[in-house]
C-alpha cells in the first residue's frame, strides 16, 4: 500500500506526459475520425530527437522544438500517403510507422540511448518526482489553451468540419485535403512532444519505446470520455478530460503492478481494455434495439 | 451566368456496370432564372447538379459559371460561386458542431480559412437576425448541436448557409424528398423567398411535378442524360401535370415509370 501511495505522484507525472500524446490522438481519432497509425512511430522519433540533439550539445527548448518539428514531418508523411497518394489512412499510418523503425534507428545510430540527468539539465525526470509532476502539469495546461484558441480560429473550424462532415465541408469552400494533412501533422508534432518528454522522465529513448502508443492514446481518450463526458462539454475541459484520462491509465496500471500482476502481460492488458471500451457503445445501441423490438411487441399484444 | 456546354460523364466505364448518365447535355442559364428540373431515375439530373458542382469530373465538354471555366476546378474552389442543398438533410451540416457554428463556416466560404477568430460577436447579431427569418426560434439557440435538430430545421438551416453568401448560382438536389409535406412545403416556400429576395440564379430537382410546374420561371425535363424538353415563361405557367406526363411519355417513347412522380401529381 505504501509503495502505491508512494508511486503515485509518479504515476500521475507519467499519465500527464501521455497525455499530451492522447491529446494528439483526440485530434485524429475524435476530431478527424480518423485512426492514425503513425503515433507509435511518431512518439520514438520525438525521444530520439530530443536525445540525440541535447547529447549533442543542443539546448533543452530547442531540442523540444526540433522533436515538434520532427513529429510534425511524420504526420505530414501519412497525410501526403493519404492525400496525394490515395492510401487508405490506417495503412498510410501502418507504412509510416513502418518507415519510422529505421528512421529512429539513423537518428540514434543504434537501438538505445541515455540522456542522464546528472550530465544534463532536464524538465522531468524520475529522480525528482514533484517538480517533474508541476512541469507536466504547466506544459499539459499550456497545450490545451494553445487547442483552445487553434479550434476556434477559422482554421480550426476547417479541421472539425472536415472531420464531422466531407460533404458539407467542401461545399462550403473547404479544401478537405489540406484540412485532415494539418490535423495530422498537429497530432504527430504533440505525440513527439509527448515522447521527448517520456525520454528526459526515463533518462533514455528506445526504438520500441512507442509500441502500443496508439493503444494508450485511445485508452486514455476513451476514459477521459466515458467518465468526464457528461460534465466536461467545453473544448478546453475535454481536452482536460483527456490527460485526466492518461492519469487514471496510468495509476490503474500501477496499482495492477503494485497486486504482483506479471509486467509481461502490460500490453495484452491495455489491448483488453482498451477492446472492451471501444464495445461498449456497439453494445449499449444493440442492447437498446433490442429492447424497442420488445416493447412493440407489447403494444402490438395490447392492441389486439 | 451558367453554361454547361456538350458535358459527357459515364460512371464505371468498359464494365458490366457501364452507365451513361450524360450524353452531350446542353444547358444555358440566364441571370435570375429559377429552373426546375425533372425526370424519372437515372435521367441524370443528380448527376448534372454534382457535375456543376465538381463532385467528380466530367469525361468531355465545358461548364462555365460567370463566364469562368470551371470545368477543372475542384469542388472546394467552386463552392465560392456557389450555395448547395442536398436530399440527405444530414448532408448539408456539420451535425457535431453548434448552429452559429456552421453558419461562421457558410460565412467562410471563398475566403481564406486562417487564424483568426472564426466567429466575432457582430456576426453573431448577424446570424440571429437571419435565422429570425426562419421563423423556427433557432435565433436563440446559437450555441446548441446541428445534430440535436430535426431534419425539417436542419434543411432549412442549410438552405440559409447556401444563400446568405449570395452565390452566383444555386443548387438544390430533391432537397425537400427526405421531408414529411407539411415540413417540405415550409422549406420549397422558403427557397422560393431566398431566391427571389436576393435574385439567385437556382437549379432545383424535385420528384413532385406539381412543385416543378408551381415554382421557377423555366422547367427542363430530363431523360436518359439529355434534356428533351425546355419550357418557360407563359408557356409554363400553362403547363400541367398531365401535360408533363403526356410530353414525357411522347419524347421519350417510355411510360413515366416513376412510383413517386405519379403519386405526387
Amino acid at each position: 500500500m505504501i509503495g502505491f501511495l508512494n508511486a503515485l505522484p509518479g504515476a500521475a507525472a507519467q499519465g500527464i506526459m501521455w497525455g499530451i500524446m492522447a491529446i494528439g490522438v483526440y485530434i485524429t481519432y475524435k476530431i478527424l475520425d480518423v485512426a492514425d497509425l503513425t503515433v507509435d512511430g511518431s512518439f520514438a522519433t520525438g525521444a530520439a530527437v530530443l536525445v540525440v540533439s541535447m547529447t549533442g550539445g543542443v539546448s533543452l527548448p530547442v531540442a523540444m522544438i526540433l522533436a515538434f518539428v520532427a513529429g510534425s514531418i511524420t504526420g505530414l508523411v501519412t497525410g501526403l500517403l493519404h492525400t496525394k497518394m490515395g492510401i487508405p489512412f490506417i495503412l498510410a499510418g501502418i507504412l509510416t510507422q513502418l518507415g519510422l523503425y529505421s528512421v529512429n534507428l539513423g537518428i540514434m545510430g543504434k537501438a538505445n540511448m541515455t540522456l542522464s540527468n546528472r550530465n544534463y539539465q532536464l524538465l522531468v525526470n524520475r529522480k525528482e518526482v514533484y517538480s517533474s509532476l508541476v512541469i507536466s502539469i504547466i506544459f499539459a495546461a499550456v497545450i490545451i489553451a494553445v487547442l483552445y484558441w487553434f479550434f476556434g480560429t477559422s482554421m480550426g473550424h476547417a479541421l472539425r468540419a472536415t472531420g464531422c462532415n466531407l460533404a458539407m465541408a467542401r461545399a462550403n469552400g473547404i479544401n478537405t485535403n489540406t484540412s485532415q494533412v494539418i490535423a495530422i501533422i498537429i497530432s504527430n508534432g504533440l505525440v513527439a512532444l509527448s515522447g521527448a518528454l517520456t525520454a528526459q522522465w526515463q533518462g533514455s529513448a528506445d526504438v520500441g519505446m512507442g509500441r502500443g502508443a496508439i493503444v494508450i492514446g485511445l485508452a486514455a481518450v476513451i476514459i477521459g470520455e466515458v467518465i468526464f463526458g457528461k460534465i466536461f462539454k467545453n473544448f478546453a475541459l475535454r481536452l482536460t478530460g483527456v490527460i485526466l484520462g492518461g492519469i487514471i491509465y496510468y495509476v490503474v496500471i500501477t496499482v495492477v503492478l503494485n497486486l504482483g500482476f506479471d509486467a509481461n502481460y502490460l500490453k495484452l492488458l491495455s489491448a483488453v481494455v482498451v477492446a472492451i471500451f471501444l464495445a461498449i457503445p456497439y453494445w449499449k445501441k444493440r442492447w437498446i434495439e433490442t429492447r424497442i423490438k420488445e416493447v412493440k411487441e407489447v403494444e402490438e399484444d395490447a392492441a389486439d | 451566368m451558367l453554361q454547361i456546354k456538350n458535358v459527357y460523364k459515364t460512371f464505371n466505364p468498359g464494365t458490366i456496370n457501364e452507365k451513361k448518365a450524360l450524353r452531350n447535355l446542353n444547358l444555358t442559364l440566364k441571370d435570375g432564372d429559377f429552373v426546375t428540373v425533372i425526370g424519372g431515375n437515372g435521367a441524370g439530373k443528380s448527376t448534372m447538379l454534382n457535375m456543376i458542382a465538381g463532385v467528380y469530373p466530367v469525361d468531355a465538354g465545358k461548364i462555365l459559371i460567370d463566364d469562368i471555366d470551371v470545368t477543372r476546378l475542384p469542388e472546394h474552389k467552386r463552392a465560392a460561386y456557389l450555395g448547395r442543398v442536398f436530399q440527405d438533410p444530414m448532408m448539408g451540416t456539420a451535425a457535431d458542431m453548434w448552429i452559429e457554428e456552421n453558419l461562421a463556416l457558410a460565412a467562410g466560404r471563398g475566403t481564406k480559412r486562417g487564424l483568426h477568430w472564426a466567429i466575432r460577436n457582430k456576426q453573431r447579431e448577424e446570424f440571429k437576425e437571419l435565422l429570425k427569418e426562419l421563423d423556427l426560434g433557432l435565433e436563440n439557440r446559437l450555441s446548441t448541436k446541428v445534430g440535436l435538430l430535426s431534419g425539417g430545421q436542419r434543411q432549412a438551416l442549410t438552405l440559409l448557409m447556401a444563400t446568405m453568401k449570395r452565390p452566383k448560382l444555386l443548387l438544390l438536389d430533391e432537397h425537400t424528398a427526405a421531408l414529411d409535406p407539411k415540413t417540405a412545403a415550409k422549406v420549397l416556400e422558403l427557397s422560393q423567398k431566398l431566391i427571389r429576395e436576393d435574385g439567385l440564379t437556382a437549379l432545383m430537382i424535385t420528384h413532385n411535378m406539381k412543385d416543378a410546374i408551381h415554382y421557377g420561371n423555366r422547367l427542363i425535363m430530363m431523360n436518359n442524360g439529355k434534356i428533351i424538353l425546355d419550357v418557360s415563361g407563359e408557356e409554363k405557367k400553362k403547363l400541367t401535370v398531365e401535360d408533363l406526363l403526356h410530353e414525357f411519355t411522347r419524347l421519350s417513347g417510355d411510360e413515366f415509370a416513376n412510383d413517386r412522380a405519379l403519386l405526387t401529381k
